[in-house]
Order: C-alpha cells, then sequence, then structure tokens
C-alpha cells in the first residue's frame, strides 16, 4: 500500500471497546440489513488476504520449502530488514528532533516549519524517487532508497511525536525541575518516556510503510520484497514464487500492525487526563538557532525543494534533454489526467459507500461485533498495495475471467486498499449526527427523510465528502495496484511517471508528475483548511 | 526545615504588573496560606518562588540564603523547594514508589529510599507502591504528590490548589491527610488557595493576595474577625455590612447599639462607620414582644446543620432600621419559616471601618 500513505499515512480505529460511549444511545438492535452489509464489506477486504494464505498453503511444505529458502530470498531478506530498520531509524532521528525544535525552542518561523515538515507526506514516494534518479544516476541502490524513503516517512515520526510534546503537562517538568533534574535528565526521565508510545507507533508505521514501498524502489532498482514480487509476477502469470514472497511480506506487515495496536492501547493507559493545561515552556536557543535554522531549510531542500525543484527543471527542457528523448504530447497528457480522475472518482465512490454501513454501525450499534468487522477492516493496512493487486489478479483469472483487466476490478481493489482510511472519516462524520438530533427534528414533525434532508446530511455530508476526498488523492497517487491492474489501454498519470521514468525519459514524465504533485498537494491543503489538521492526518496530528 | 523571607517582590507580564511590594515571612515548620481570587496573582507568587519564573524586583530567601534578588537566579532545580501541583500531576508512566522516589539520587531510587515511611506519612497504606498514579483516586494521587515533594527532604514545600480538583467530602479528608504530614515532617509549608475555608483552616498564618498586593497577613481568626476592608470581609466569609454611628467604643445601627472590637478600634473613631457583623453573630428568638429589634422572616436556606435567614427589619421607630435587610445564620433546629416575625440579637462585638461613599 505504498502510495496509500501519501495523504493519510495513519489511520487509527477510534472505537476501542473501552470508550465510553459518549455519543451513544443504543436504539434497539441494528437491523439485519446494516450488519449484512458491514459483514460483506469486510469479508471483501479478507479475500485478498484469505487468497494469498489458500495459495501459499497449497503449495504443500516441501514445495513451499524450496520457494522460500532461495539465495534470492535471503538476500531480499536481508535488503528489505536493512532498508526497513535504517529508514526506521533516520525517520525516528529527524522526525523527532523536528518536532522538539518545532513544539519546544522559540525557533524562528517555527509555523512555517510545521507545515514543511509534514509537507512531504503529500508527495507520493515514487515521484520523489523519480527526481533523485533523474538528478543522478548514482543516487540508487541502498542509499537513495534510504534517502527516499526517510524523505517520505519521517513525517510519520515527526506528526505524533510534535502532538505528544504539544501535549504535555508542563507541571510534570516544572515537579521534576522542584526536585532537582538538570535539563537533560529531565529531557531522559520525563518527556522522552512520555514520548514513548508517540515514537514507537510512529516507527512501526514506518516500518510498515517502508515494507509495502514499491515505486520508489523499483525506480532506484533497490530490490526488495515487492519489487522481486512484482518481477517474478512479470516473468510467470502462475505467481507460485510471487505469492509465497507476498506471503511472508504480507505476516511482517501484520506483524507491524499488531505492534501498532498493541503500543496504541497502552498509551491510551499512559496518559492521565487533567483539566486545563499551560502550552509547556519554550526553550531559547540564542546563537543556537543558526545552526538549526540551517537545518531546517537543509531537510525542506532535500525533502520538498529537491522533488519539485526537479520536476520544474524537466519541465523546462526539451524531450530531448533526458537520457531518452521522448516528445511530450499535450493529448497523452490530457489523456491519463482524465484516467486519474475517473478512477479516482470511481474509488472514491465506491470506497465511501462501502464505509457507510460499517461506519453507520459502529456510530450507532457499538458493540463486540463491530468492534470485530472494524479491526477486519483494518487489516488492509497491513496488507501491502502489490498483495492485494496480485491476489486480485489470480482471483479474477482462476474465478472472475471476465472481470480480469476491467476497470472496475481496479477500482475494487481501491476500495479494499483505501477502506480503512474512508471508515475513520465516515465514522466521525456519522458521529455527528446524534440520535437526539434526530429524535429533536422527529419530534417537531419532520418525517424520516425529511429528517435526513435537514439533519443528517448538514452534519455528515462534509465528514462524508472529506472521505471520498482523502480516497480520491490515494486513489491518484497510488501506482502498484494500478500497474497490475489497470485495462490494457489506459494510462494514468503515476503509470505514465512510472514508464517514462523507467525508461530513462525524464522530460516526458515530468509534466505527469507535476500534475499528480498538483493535485496531492493542493487538495491536500484544501482538505487541510477546510476540516483542519485532524480530519485529514488523522490521530497522529 | 528552614524559614522563608520574602522582600518587595514584584513581577509584570509585559505592562501588566502581577505582583507589588509582595512582603512575606513564614516561620520555620509552620504553614501558612496564600488566599486570593483567581487572578490576584498568587500562582505567579508561587512560580517565583519555585524559580519557573524571574521576579523582577525583590529578593526571596529560604533560611538567609537569597535564592532571588537583583541580578541572582538561583535555578529551580538547585532550590530544594518542594513542589505541589494542581492535581498532583504525578508522572504517568511511573508506579507510585518510583514518583515517590523520583528526586533522589540514584542509588537510592534503586533501593526505594523511605517509600513506605512516606507512604505512611501521607496516610496511603503500603500496597500502594506498585500500584500505577492512575488506579488512585484524586486524593490519593495529590497525597503520593505531596510524598514525592517531601522524599528528598526539602527547605520548604510549596502547595498550589491542592484540593481545588477534588470533591468536597474527599478535600476535608485529604486536607486533613495533608495537614497531618506536613506537621509530622515539621515542613515549613506554603500552600496557595482561592477557598477561604481551605485557608482559614490549614493555615496557622493568612496572607490575603488583592490585585497583586497582600493586603493583610494575620492568623485565621484575626483575618476573620476583623478584615481590613469590607471587601476582605465578603472574601473571607458571609458579612453583614450597615452603615451607623460610632462613638466611644460602640456604634449605632440598625440593629441596635453595639460594642466596637478592640482590635478595630483604630479605623472607626466617632462619626459616621460602616458596620461588619457576621451572620452566625445573630440570635433569633421568637414571641419577645417587646424586644427592641425584630425582623420579618423573607426566605429560608436550609443545609440542615444550619440554615441562612433572611430578613427585613420592622417596627423599629428609628429610621435607619427602615427597608434594612439583613442575613442570619442559625442552627438548622430552630429555623424559623418565611413569615415568621422574630426578635433579633446580635453577640459579640461589631467591627467598623470609615464610611465611605456608598
Amino acid at each position: 500500500m505504498a502510495m496509500t500513505q501519501a495523504v493519510q499515512p495513519v489511520i487509527r480505529p477510534a472505537t476501542q471497546p473501552t470508550t465510553p460511549a459518549r455519543h451513544v444511545t443504543v436504539r434497539g438492535r441494528a437491523s439485519f440489513w446494516l450488519f449484512g452489509a458491514a459483514a460483506c464489506v469486510a469479508l471483501l477486504v479478507l479475500l485478498p488476504l484469505a487468497f494469498t494464505l489458500r495459495q501459499a498453503l497449497g503449495f504443500g511444505a516441501a514445495n513451499a520449502a524450496e520457494l522460500v529458502f532461495r539465495p534470492i530470498v535471503g538476500e531480499l531478506a536481508l535488503n528489505t530488514l536493512m532498508i526497513v530498520a535504517a529508514a526506521t531509524v533516520t525517520s525516528a532521528i529527524v522526525g523527532a528532533a523536528a518536532a522538539w525544535f518545532v513544539e519546544r525552542t522559540h525557533l524562528p518561523g517555527r509555523k512555517i516549519w510545521a507545515v514543511l515538515a509534514a509537507a512531504p507526506l503529500a508527495v507520493p514516494p515514487f515521484i520523489t524517487s523519480y527526481a533523485w534518479v533523474s538528478f543522478s544516476e548514482s543516487l540508487q541502490d541502498f542509499n537513495g532508497a534510504l534517502l527516499v524513503v526517510t524523505t517520505a516517512y519521517y513525517p510519520l515520526i515527526y506528526l505524533p511525536v510534535a502532538a505528544a510534546l504539544r501535549g504535555m503537562d508542563p507541571a510534570l517538568e516544572e515537579t521534576a525541575r522542584s526536585l532537582g533534574l538538570g535539563p537533560w535528565t529531565r529531557f531522559f526521565r520525563v518527556v522522552l518516556p512520555q514520548l514513548k508510545p508517540a515514537l514507537l507507533g510512529g516507527m512501526l508505521l514506518v516500518a510498515l510503510g517502508t515494507l509495502s514501498e514499491f515505486g520508489a524502489f523499483a525506480l532506484l532498482r533497490f530490490r526488495t520484497f515487492t519489487t522481486e514480487i512484482y518481477a517474478e509476477y512479470r516473468l510467470s502469470f502462475d505467481g507460485s514464487g510471487a505469492s509465497m514472497l507476498a506471503s511472508i511480506l504480507m505476516l511482517l506487515c501484520l506483524v507491524c500492525l499488531a505492534l501498532e495496536f498493541r503500543v496504541r492501547g497502552l498509551s491510551r493507559y499512559d496518559r492521565m487526563d487533567r483539566g486545563a493545561r499551560r502550552a509547556p515552556a519554550r526553550y531559547h536557543l540564542g546563537w543556537g538557532k543558526w545552526p538549526v535554522l540551517a537545518s531546517f531549510a537543509g531537510l525542506t531542500l532535500v525533502t520538498l525543494g529537491m522533488p519539485l525543484g526537479m520536476i520544474v527543471y524537466w519541465l523546462l527542457q526539451h524531450g530531448d534533454a533526458a537520457i531518452t528523448p521522448v516528445e511530450v504530447s499535450l493529448p497523452l497528457v490530457l489523456d491519463a489526467t482524465l484516467s486519474s480522475v475517473g478512477l479516482g472518482l470511481a474509488g472514491a465512490a465506491l470506497t465511501t459507500v462501502l464505509a457507510l454501513p460499517l461506519g453507520l454501525l459502529l456510530a450507532r450499534h457499538p458493540g463486540r461485533i463491530a468492534t470485530l468487522l472494524e479491526r477486519i477492516v483494518y487489516l488492509a493496512q497491513g496488507l501491502p498495495g502489490i498483495v492485494i493487486a496480485l491476489a486480485i489478479v489470480s482471483l479474477a483469472i482462476q474465478a472472475l475471467r471476465p472481470l480480469y483487466q476491467s476497470a472496475a476490478l481496479l477500482v475494487v481493489a481501491y476500495a479494499i486498499l483505501f477502506l480503512p482510511l474512508a471508515l475513520v472519516s465516515v465514522r466521525a462524520a456519522l458521529l455527528q449526527v446524534e440520535p437526539r438530533l434526530e429524535d429533536a427534528a422527529r419530534s417537531l414533525g419532520l418525517n424520516r427523510w425529511q429528517t435526513l434532508w435537514r439533519v443528517v446530511l448538514p452534519l455528515a455530508g462534509p465528514g462524508l465528502g472529506c472521505a471520498a476526498a482523502l480516497v480520491f488523492i490515494s486513489v491518484m497517487t497510488e501506482l502498484t495496484a494500478t500497474l497490475l491492474l489497470a485495462p490494457i489501454g489506459t494510462q494514468t498519470l503515476a503509470m505514465q511517471v512510472w514508464a517514462d521514468t523507467a525508461a530513462l525519459a525524464f522530460a516526458a514524465a515530468a509534466p505527469y508528475a507535476a500534475i499528480l504533485v498538483g493535485f496531492s498537494l493542493i487538495s491536500t491543503w484544501l482538505l487541510m483548511s477546510l476540516f483542519g489538521k485532524t480530519a485529514v492526518l488523522g490521530a497522529t496530528s | 526545615m528552614a524559614n522563608l523571607s520574602v522582600q518587595g517582590l514584584g513581577k509584570q507580564f509585559g505592562a501588566h504588573s502581577v505582583l507589588r511590594g509582595v512582603d512575606l515571612t513564614v516561620a520555620s515548620g509552620s504553614l501558612a496560606a496564600i488566599l486570593g481570587r483567581s487572578g490576584s496573582g498568587k500562582t505567579t507568587l508561587l512560580r517565583l518562588l519555585c524559580g519557573f519564573e524571574r521576579a523582577d524586583t525583590g529578593t526571596i530567601q529560604v533560611n538567609g540564603h537569597v535564592i532571588s534578588g537583583p541580578g541572582l537566579h538561583v535555578p529551580a532545580e538547585d532550590r530544594r523547594i518542594g513542589y505541589v501541583p494542581q492535581e498532583g500531576a504525578l508522572f504517568p508512566y511511573l508506579s507510585v514508589a518510583d514518583n515517590i522516589v523520583f528526586g533522589l539520587p540514584r542509588a537510592q531510587r534503586r533501593a526505594r529510599h523511605r517509600v513506605q515511611e512516606l507512604l505512611e506519612l501521607v496516610g496511603l497504606p503500603a500496597s500502594y507502591a506498585d500500584r500505577p498514579p492512575q488506579a488512585l483516586s484524586g486524593g490519593e494521587q495529590q497525597r503520593v504528590a505531596l510524598a514525592r515533594a517531601l522524599a528528598p527532604a526539602p527547605a520548604l514545600i510549596l502547595l498550589d490548589e491542592p484540593f481545588s480538583a477534588l470533591d468536597a467530602a474527599l478535600r476535608v479528608e485529604t486536607r486533613q491527610a495533608v495537614a497531618a504530614a506536613l506537621a509530622t515532617a515539621g515542613a515549613t509549608a506554603l500552600l496557595v488557595t482561592h477557598d477561604q475555608a481551605e485557608a482559614l483552616s490549614m493555615g496557622e498564618q493568612v496572607a490575603v493576595l488583592w490585585d497583586g498586593q497582600l493586603i493583610q497577613v494575620a492568623n485565621p481568626e484575626t483575618l476573620y474577625r476583623t478584615p481590613v476592608s469590607p471587601e476582605l470581609a465578603s472574601f473571607v466569609g458571609d458579612a453583614v455590612l450597615l452603615p451607623g454611628m460610632a462613638d466611644q467604643g460602640y456604634v449605632t445601627c440598625a440593629l441596635g447599639r453595639l460594642p466596637i472590637a478592640k482590635a478595630a478600634m483604630s479605623g472607626g473613631g466617632a462619626g459616621a462607620v460602616s458596620v461588619l457583623l457576621r451572620p452566625e453573630q445573630m440570635r433569633l428568638a421568637a414571641g419577645f414582644e417587646h424586644a427592641e429589634v425584630k425582623g420579618r422572616v423573607l426566605d429560608v436556606d436550609f443545609y440542615g446543620h444550619d440554615a441562612c435567614v433572611r430578613l427585613a427589619l420592622v417596627g423599629a421607630a428609628d429610621p435607619l432600621s427602615a427597608s434594612v435587610i439583613v442575613t442570619a445564620r442559625v442552627p438548622g433546629h430552630t429555623t424559623p419559616r418565611p413569615g415568621d416575625e422574630v426578635a433579633i440579637v446580635v453577640e459579640g462585638e461589631a467591627v467598623t471601618y470609615p464610611a465611605s461613599g456608598r
């Protein structure tokens, strides 16, 4: 699910069985149809997972062992684990340091730095990858991969850590001071322990993102499980090797997801809610502000200036300036844009509609079944786009032949990928509509449809729109599933960037990349100013 | 434990002067209360004492050592002043025992130095040591916060509205436990509060902070009996304020001729004055046909153990008593009914203030 991360990186289920049911008046039993529809949605998410496991189990132990214990698998495992470990650590250092300076010092321009530090999330990693590859061919392999993933994912640490720093109770540090602790001991004994859940949770999300990343690694010729799955899938459509690798990858991702759930559970326990709080104290940097400012400028240059700058540079070049000269054709650009927008709209509509029954169930009839179904849907976060796409391809070939390489199937894949994303917003939107308000409307003489039109829609409408918009952006910037499932003849913006970059036609890729990044940045910015930061970035911010 | 001495302390935030010329001395081993409304500057005073903020003027001495003065600001971590914040602010990621030993050197932290002793001191069972702070009630958290502040044996303990977040029943209980613990430890302590009952019941000395200045520093009884201004009188308790004429140690008002408290004489002298009485000084009695002062009960707020009765004075020839309404606090079992006519007898002395233009 590499590209899912582009906008809404962290999808956090808001319901916990222990959550006090503030909004919720449980009124009677949910209808059979609501449960049925929600269960069908959950089954849809389970489908690729179950299918992948079934295929892997179908090989028999001997075959499976043969497929797993190949030298190439060892090499891939090493590559994957190394990049995951390195990206997690560098992201943690960069993200946490940036968060601390923005939230706890008098750094000049910290409001701007706060925005710039989160902005790389809106740039799909394969676009960053394209920028670096087109800048210098020497930036490949491990170092290039580390640079690109750190750029793409350090905001996943920055956002939760900054939120944790903001929410910290200054009384704790003051008490520590009164007990004789100096600045450094305070940091290690008071600040760091409180950051632990945010930091650990963020690191696991970086690990998850890195494990699932495909486009960025493929363009940098860095071989991991995802790129190898793609390569083996291209070689042979029976995909036994590919699905074996996919199973391993899926298990790794699910472990990360499970750990992240656990860390989040612990963090809830570790918090003590107190009344009104003062803002935490900020440190004066003195002369130290100059190196810090230089570092922030450098960070912005590398993470945003470089990708955007390279796109602009190639836009201004003639097609033949690149290694492979390809002329940019306007009809093709228009065509790809229309395809992307069309798929984005279809994906957004289907995903939001599919999220509705479960969202309604969670908002109105919370309980064990609703929570179970919700957890199942959130499992999709642990399924890399390439795994879902591969499962759907195999499924289509084996059972749904007429649907194979149809746009419909691609849209279903998007829905599975982005259901967790939509569900968060849909659920929150439906919680806005308190049953009391509907009761009040009914008591004032409105019938069911008038209530829907005049009460429910005005309250839930914006949130549903937000959900659809988030999915739209994610679909636009999705690469992996699109590559595997797009109907023959269909070219999207992401596919064009991919194809042209792979062919080293950097100037030809530029307009597509520009439109893609433009869409992503502008719509993310619009969403944030319309709905606030939390609606777009989830509980991370 | 040591004494605290503050001279001429002042602090401004921008153009706004929060504290002006605060002088205060707290004797070794005693507990003083700073009483003030929200916005009176009491939290700022506390933060200056702790060292979280820097004073603009004045000096702070603990046990004769200057910790804050012109050109000198000992950082909070070097002051050895214990701090019990509002709502405790226990470290949520540490157990009760780890919270208590937090300020001790590493070896003593490992050995859980004095944890049992301190838990006992604040009146908590030893079994609480391994609990997470979330498992404690608000009052218990507050006690652990006190134990944590006492553990490094600080020179002085400051308590910032420690009971304000607790419900009424828990507040009394926690207040008593904290007072007992501080007394046992022989600690010099300063309690900041906006609750007059808390200040009066806990402080051996109460200092009233009003608009950034200390307007009265006295023991609780003196403060309640003879506050320096009518406004302060209403702040530290319910007050009945009436116009009157003072003459030779007595004051004549709608409630008759009353002796003036000796301690308050200097303010009055002779002439027009404001008279302060407390509602509990009024005795109400039925059936005195010829009583000097009578009132008709307007309404009653019944609390059980006692009741507040609002009365309109009636029948007296004195024009002063026309349309005067007074409040009396009477024991619950003697509460009259609205409409009853009762005799009013004032017990004790009145306090007078020079009549203002009101």
